[in-house]
């Protein structure tokens, strides 16, 4: 079913496209220590991707990779069918790769509107000097961002906080607000680092619907990294397998869950 | 209406209007500090450059031209030419840009991820750096700038109060100038920072540099930008502070009274920058006048308001409306 050069129809029916990100052989070194070790996989339209691992597997490496903040050693990046290369991460966002963070990067001191109409940077093409004595095509330019940005912000139930300062908000809002930010850049891949970590169960089922909803609703290919193995094989369409640095599992849900050598990783296995 | 208190309400009103000049020279700091967690020290040698700059441009000067002499043995001075003030102005803006480009190409872009100390370390350099180049390029002469603001007591206001008061207010035609300027000036920028999408990454820069970076924001660019915003309020300080006193030395020396100014403000608040230049303006005169001259023998206005900044040290660090400091443990 996998092998399809374009594309698969999943187990509940949504037809997934060709591919849009592959990443071949990637190494990644920090000084002597090998982060990554010549791992390939790929990503594709509409797909959820799943990266998972224990911890210090390399995950947040490879997303890092993926979104430029870390350039690899060795490998190439292919992105849209095009070997792209070494970038910047703002470069990177602008290509149509949006993110999230583990640890929550918002714009503490803008509201929830403004933080989500920052996405939007990266659509605003009018230059200074319009935007500057407010002529109408840069007005009508932010009237449309501006739809885009409610849009998503209905969509993902935070209509009441929209004028709040981020500051102020609850951990499990802020990392709904991460995420409609990044949705409001339209990104033909949107990657998830740890879209649950420090989640209690309600907040953990809330998010998953939502990433599904993402999914759904607007086509949008998602790479996903989570350590917690139940909501990624119920979330993810594919999912890559991460232990230290290396790749040992690549398939669906199914497949991963039963292969003996993630099996191992996960539960440990005595070397004797 | 009792004499004392008519000298006091006109003291009061020159407070004002000294007080929008180091808010201007503070809003410089501000827009720096912000965006890149740089104190920058050269703030007040950007103001002379700039004001150098501008002179020098008007009167068509050859820039480096003691050096040229000496190397060629030439004798050359003047381009012979004068270029009006508005033409002269949007030049220096130039010249601010280009340099705020090359101050991020060749000293910031290698600190990035540096502590806090090694930045204001740098910026030191770059002010006594800035200051020989300035000194190098134009002559270290005392320049007298002439760009047509009006000068001298405004006769209007002075006929007006003695109509009334039966006492004239001598209120300079240049500080009302520069307060119309600096209010455009602060109402530009906020609107800029507001509604404008350079305006917009530019306070992602100043919340959070890799948030930024992740919507697509180019943090170099970002950071040329607010330099040559910062250079350009130097200019308009300059223009300012040259026309009162003579394009001097002494004129990058008011950086120091802005320090006073940002600690009352706080250091990423523009309007912080502006309020807090009005309160120094006005307290320094204020208690010059009444407690000061009377009781302390004068000269009170070079230290007052460093005590009142040490004052607010004490009691609120953060300054009016700076962003509270919290730590977490």
């Amino acid at each position: 079913m996998l092998d399809q050069a374009d594309g698969y129809v999943t187990a509940d029916g949504r037809k997934i496209g060709s591919v849009v990100m592959e990443m071949r052989n990637i190494t990644l070194r920090f000084g002597g220590v090998e982060a990554i070790k010549d791992i390939s996989f790929d990503i594709r339209e509409g797909e959820i991707r799943a990266i998972i691992g224990p911890n210090g597997a390399g995950k947040s490496s490879m997303l890092n990779v993926i979104s430029g903040f870390y350039v690899p050693q060795d490998g190439e990046v292919w992105y849209k069918g095009a070997l792209r290369p070494p970038m910047k991460p703002y470069q990177v966002a602008r290509q149509g790769i949006a993110r999230t963070f583990q640890n929550i990067a918002l714009f503490e001191g803008m509201s929830v509107l403004d933080n989500v109409m920052t996405g939007r940077l990266t659509h605003m093409k009018r230059g200074l000097w319009q935007q500057a004595v407010w002529r109408g095509p840069a007005e009508a330019e932010e009237t449309a961002n501006r739809e885009v940005a409610e849009r998503i912000i209905d969509f993902l139930e935070i209509q009441a906080i929209r004028k709040t300062p981020v500051a102020r908000l609850p951990y499990g809002l802020k990392k709904r607000v991460e995420l409609a930010r990044a949705l409001a850049a339209e990104p033909s891949l949107l990657l998830l680092d740890e879209p649950m970590a420090g989640m209690n169960v309600e907040e953990k089922e809330d998010m998953s619907r939502f990433i599904l909803d993402v999914n759904d609703e607007f086509g949008t290919t998602i790479a996903l990294i989570e350590h917690d193995m139940g909501v990624v094989m119920d979330l993810s369409d594919r999912v890559v397998v991460m232990d230290y640095g290396k790749k040992i599992g690549d398939g669906t849900p199914d497949e991963v869950r039963n292969n003996q050598d993630v099996i191992d990783a996960y539960l440990g296995v005595s070397h004797d | 209406m009792p004499d004392q208190l008519l000298f006091a309400i006109e003291v009061f009103l020159n407070g004002l209007m000294a007080g929008v000049l180091y808010a201007l020279v503070a809003l410089g700091f501000v827009l720096i500090y912000k965006a890149s967690g740089i104190f920058n020290f050269a703030q007040g040698v950007m103001a002379l450059f700039a004001a150098m700059t501008l002179y020098g441009i008007m009167n068509g000067l050859v820039p480096f031209a003691h050096l040229i002499n000496a190397v060629f043995g030439t004798d050359i001075h003047y381009f012979g030419w004068n270029v009006p003030a508005l033409g002269a102005i949007i030049l220096t803006i130039g010249v601010m840009i280009g340099f705020s480009w090359l101050v991020q190409r060749f000293i910031f872009r290698h600190l990035v991820g540096q502590e806090p100390i090694i930045l204001f370390m740098a910026t030191i350099g770059l002010a006594y750096f800035l200051e020989g180049v300035g000194d190098l390029m134009w002559g270290s002469d005392i320049k007298t700038l002439e760009v047509g603001l009006p000068q001298g007591i405004n006769e209007t206001i002075d006929a007006v109060t003695f109509e009334a008061f039966g006492y004239g207010f001598f209120i300079d035609n240049l500080d009302i100038v520069a307060s119309i300027v600096a209010a455009f000036l602060v109402l530009a920028l906020v609107l800029f920072a507001q509604y404008t999408k350079q305006g917009r990454a530019m306070r992602a820069v100043a919340d959070d540099h890799q948030a930024a970076l992740s919507v697509g924001v180019s943090l170099n660019f970002i950071w040329i930008l607010v330099w040559s915003l910062a250079g350009f309020v130097a200019l308009v300080a300059g223009i300012m502070w040259g026309a009162k006193s003579g394009v001097q030395f002494s004129l990058s020396l008011i950086a120091l009274k802005a320090l006073p100014v940002l600690m009352l403000g706080g250091f990423t608040s523009i309007p912080g920058a502006i309020i807090g230049g009005l309160i120094i303006g006005v307290g320094e005169k204020l208690f010059e006048f009444l407690i000061g001259q009377p009781y302390l023998g004068g000269a009170t206005e070079n230290w007052f308001a460093y005590m009142l900044a040490l004052i607010f040290l004490l009691f609120r660090p953060q300054g009016l409306f700076g962003e509270k400091i919290i730590e977490r443990v």
